[in-house]
């Protein structure tokens, strides 16, 4: 199994090594460089490793991308209860590939970045909660930590500092709440994923009512090298409020869809253009959804000045979230993108709250019913209404993520729907 | 605000433009409520765990960047509120409409109807047209086993029942099955709430008509019935209920908060043991003489006659009494007693073999006292005698020689020979009973629900009741009719009011000195010296 494209204008950091089964090893990892991050750890100790994590400004690469350093630093003194790392490896984002092949082809430097968060925070005991379908993916981290556990990097004692961390796998059941941090708790608990009301904060009552802190497997990903390099080394990509390097994911209408790890701030169309080698068959590009299915959708114009970190995202109005970048030529029916980005919110909403509950199912219905061809002009003005009511209501922020398509589809798009609901033109299937 | 004397801290917060000081810790919500602002929510129930998952309760808190669920926000210092401001109002309505997209609007038939939050809220807030032009989803109904039937479409998914079952009756025997609007309350498979002891109160909490009692369908309408503050007669908890009404028929038993005595719940046991309210076979006249020349005859006449008998007999007196009584009953009764040099009167009570707990809330039991008022009884002397399914102990009363009187017990286990020997026997009834045959005197009383009194409960708390229905043809409470023959005996005017009867309690029992009837209010007040009385009630 190779790993399909690369670009030169790539900055190989945490994907060094993606497509060579030989660093699956530890061996392999270990003629990387592997593990000397945890020794420096070791050295410096926790607060040591929270100075370095800070220094570099990473942030988090879950999607809300907040400085991993100073999650770090909320949690309390150790108290009576234990510390907990859990590390967020549920990927179900739509557009989203980039954990899994970081697992599947770096497991131990996964492995390695929760011992060193885990020894940060002061947790002897690290969960990593994996999406139910990631099968191939769950086997090879079992077997490097099979390793790991065997070579003294793992348990008690850890290369001879005293130190004792249990990293445990967890397969989820396949529910995509279950990636929003208190749901992933929840479900590792034993119970319903459903998320929790916030305060209290994961820091200070998270998994069994302890301590905790969840990270995405990129940020973990990336840990050990900082400690290799050291913080202020990381800060020679990217921008000053976005440093660092980020896998990007790029799927849709590209020649060449992959994983691309490349600086923040990278410019979006030397992304589609470029790097991955254009739109296909010669096609025009129409829309960008830039960080997963859950954030606002871009057109051309949004897209030409982008630079891709999480400023310049927002400035042109979106977010850059996790950075899976779903591209979309002129074929594309939006008015079904849409509905089907909802569909698969509303099929996987908890339930617990009204707005979402209700709200994402109601959207879908009116959205089926416009593609259908039986939509009202109305209908446009009741969808954007709903998104109001959807967004900033709710426990979590699924609810949100739904109705942003919606609202930014329908801004962006309006000739598209009001061409499908009068006239009953299409675009062409995509 | 000060609880075991000890001052609690406070903070004050501007609700909709009133200050307001309340206790650190509190919710917005609850201190919305002690000024008398609802915040319309489903989810959240004083008794039980607030998941914030309705979003109906969502009001505007200045600096906050969002709305806040004010079920689960705590109140802070210098905290301005608004439950009423335009955003405010805007997403409540916006959340109600959600409510109502799948909603069947079948109000008609539903027995929520009246007392339902989805149409109060509604009718309050909410749009006057939907926007919806979908169709429904349909989930149909499902029998929950026991009392409950599920009614999925109305459903808020408020998960009241859920968090009742798992955090009060501590059995999760129901749960959210599915996700998101697919989401809805089953049963475990068969397993049902048959087997639950306080499935009742997941009706009572159900702010729609998605759980309905099998037992009330269809039966009465919401605004048909009245509600009478009444205490549980099923067993000496005393637990606080209302009465629902409606042409003088009990319909049911609902809970009524006490959180000294049962907090938001009562017991299946005890819910379902109403029908006996709405006995037709009642006594309506006092009756006078034995066998054939038994006649019907009004009050005065009937307690001329009496009197006489009482003055004129020359046996001692022996007196069969009833722990569902009320106190000023057995007060009155045990006064007379006294008055007549009578000996310490009887009672039999039915005994279970053991208590049933609420779990989330363990001191509501079931009690094993079937009676409501055995502590009352015994207070004021009177010694329990038979065996625990309420049966026997009357051999001496059965062939007593002298004046036998018997108040409120039906004596099933006793016939037409019971008291033929006595020289007078006097039986106070509510039920025609074969053991009545042979009394000189049998007199029409009311039961608990036709009249005012109160309850001693297995602690010692005493507790008010008011009649929700009126009482059949002439019969008149016990105190009433007791007490005009005492008057009669003492040569002084009778009590006329409950009140009167009462106050005669604390020359009977010291314990019950101090205790003011009219300060009793809702809540009851425990009777002022510790028990005598030893045993595990």
């Amino acid at each position: 199994m190779g790993y399909p494209y690369s670009h030169e204008k790539e900055v190989r950091l945490i994907s060094r090594g993606f497509g060579d089964p030989a660093a699956r090893t530890l061996d392999g990892w270990k003629a990387m460089g592997g593990y000397e991050g945890l020794e420096k750890a070791l050295e410096v100790g926790p607060s040591g490793v929270i100075d370095e994590v800070k220094a570099s400004g990473l942030r988090g690469r879950g999607g809300a991308g907040f400085p991993a350093g100073v999650k770090w630093s909320f949690m309390p003194e150790k108290g009576e209860r234990p510390h907990y790392l859990l590390c967020n490896a549920d990927e179900s984002e739509p557009g989203t590939f980039k954990d899994r092949e970081l697992i599947r082809w770096l497991p131990h430097q996964l492995i390695e970045g929760c011992l060193i968060g885990s020894y940060a925070i002061g947790a002897e005991h690290c969960y990593i909660y994996l999406r139910g379908e990631f099968f191939e993916t769950t086997q090879v981290l079992a077997r490097a930590l099979e390793e790991a556990y065997a070579a003294g990097y793992v348990g008690e004692n850890i290369l001879g500092s005293g130190v004792t961390i249990d990293i445990t796998l967890h397969v989820g059941a396949g529910a995509y709440i279950c990636g929003e941090e208190t749901g992933l708790m929840n479900s590792l608990e034993g119970r319903r994923g459903l998320p929790r009301v916030k305060p209290p904060f994961p820091a200070a009552a998270g998994f069994f009512k302890s301590p905790t802190t969840i990270n995405n497997v990129e940020t973990l990903s990336v840990v050990p090298h900082l400690l290799t390099n050291g913080g202020e080394w990381y800060r020679q990509w990217g921008t000053e409020k976005s440093p660092g390097t980020k896998l990007f994911c790029v799927s849709g209408h590209v020649r060449k869809p992959g994983n691309y790890e490349l600086p923040l701030g990278f410019p979006m169309m030397e992304l589609i253009e470029d790097v991955c080698g254009g739109i296909r068959d010669g096609n025009e590009l129409k829309a960008v959804i830039p960080g997963g299915a859950s954030v606002p959708i871009m057109n051309v114009s949004d897209c030409l000045e982008c630079s891709l970190d999480y400023e310049g995202v927002a400035k042109a109005g979106s977010m850059l979230g996790c950075a899976s970048v779903i591209v979309m030529d002129e074929t594309t029916d939006i008015v079904k993108q849409v509905r089907r980005l909802v569909q698969f919110f509303s099929h996987e909403s908890c339930g617990q709250c009204t707005p979402c509950r209700e709200g994402t199912t109601w959207l879908t219905r009116i959205l089926s019913r416009i593609e259908d061809g039986r939509g009202t002009e109305q209908d446009l003005d009741t969808l954007l209404d709903l998104g109001e009511q959807m967004t900033g209501t709710t426990i979590c922020v699924l609810s949100d993520s739904a109705a942003a398509p919606v609202a930014s589809s329908i801004q962006k798009f309006r000739d598209e729907y009001l061409a499908l609901i009068r006239r009953g033109e299409r675009v062409g299937a995509a | 605000m000060a609880e075991n004397g000890q001052t609690q801290e406070t903070v004050t917060v501007t609700i909709d433009g009133r200050e307001v000081e309340v206790p650190k810790g509190a919710t917005i919500l609850e201190a919305a409520e002690g000024i008398g602002t609802r915040v319309p929510h489903y989810c959240y129930h004083p008794g039980l765990s607030a998941p914030a998952q309705c979003r109906l309760c969502l009001v505007e808190v200045e600096g906050a960047p969002k709305l806040q669920p004010s079920c689960v926000t705590p109140v802070r210092d210098g905290q301005v509120v608004h439950t009423e401001s335009e955003k405010a109002l805007q997403m409540r309505q916006g959340v109600l409409e959600f409510y109502l997209l799948n909603h069947p609007l079948d109000c008609p038939i539903c027995d929520q109807s009246g007392e339902c939050k989805l149409q109060d809220y509604v009718f309050a807030e909410g749009r006057k047209h939907g926007r919806s032009r979908e169709p429904k989803r349909v989930f149909g109904r499902d029998d929950f086993g026991g009392d409950v039937l599920f009614y999925g479409d109305r459903c808020v998914m408020c998960t009241r029942c859920v968090r009742f079952m798992d955090e009060m009756e501590q059995e999760p025997l129901l749960t959210v099955v599915e996700r998101g609007s697919r989401s809805v309350i089953d049963t475990f498979f068969d397993r049902g709430l048959a087997d639950a002891s306080f499935a009742g109160n997941v009706v009572d909490i159900c702010p729609v008509g998605a759980l309905v009692s099998k037992d009330f369908l269809h039966k009465a309408r919401a605004w048909d019935l009245d509600h009478t503050p009444s205490i549980c007669p099923n067993c000496s908890q005393g637990c606080n209920i209302e009465l629902h009404t409606r042409d003088d028929l009990v319909q049911r038993l609902k809970p009524r908060e006490n959180q000294d005595v049962n907090a938001h719940w009562i017991c299946d046991y005890g819910r379902h043991r109403y029908e006996w309210m709405n006995r037709g076979d009642r006594i309506e006249a006092p009756l006078v003489g034995r066998g054939g020349g038994r006649r019907a005859t009004g009050w005065q006449d009937a307690l001329e006659v009496l009197l006489a008998g009482l003055e004129g007999a020359a046996g001692p007196v022996r007196v069969v009494a009833s722990a569902s009584a009320s106190n000023e009953d057995l007060g009155t009764l045990a006064a007379l007693t006294h008055a007549l040099n009578g000996e310490g009167a009887v009672f039999r009570s039915p005994r279970a073999a053991d208590e049933v707990a609420l779990p989330g809330f363990p001191k509501l039991k079931r009690r094993r006292d079937l009676v409501p008022n055995r502590t009352g009884a015994e207070l004021l002397g009177m010694e329990r005698v038979g065996e625990d399914d309420g049966s026997g102990g009357l051999t001496e009363a059965r062939d007593h020689e002298g004046v036998l009187i018997v108040l409120g017990d039906e004596l099933p286990d006793q016939d037409g020979e019971f008291g033929a020997r006595a020289e007078l026997y006097v039986h106070l009834g509510s039920y025609p009973s074969a053991a009545a045959q042979a009394a000189d005197f049998v007199l029409p009383i009311t039961t608990f629900a036709e009249q005012e009194g109160t309850f001693t409960n297995f602690e010692g708390r005493v507790q008010r009741f008011w009649p929700g229905v009126r009482a059949p043809g002439a019969a008149r409470p016990a105190w009433l009719v007791l007490g005009a023959l005492l008057a009669r005996l003492e040569g002084r005017a009778p009590e006329t009011r409950p009140a009167e009867a009462f106050g005669r309690l604390g020359s009977l029992a010291a314990e019950f000195q101090g205790l003011a009837y009219e300060t009793l209010g809702t809540r009851g007040a425990l009777v002022n010296e510790p028990l005598r009385i030893a045993g595990d009630r």
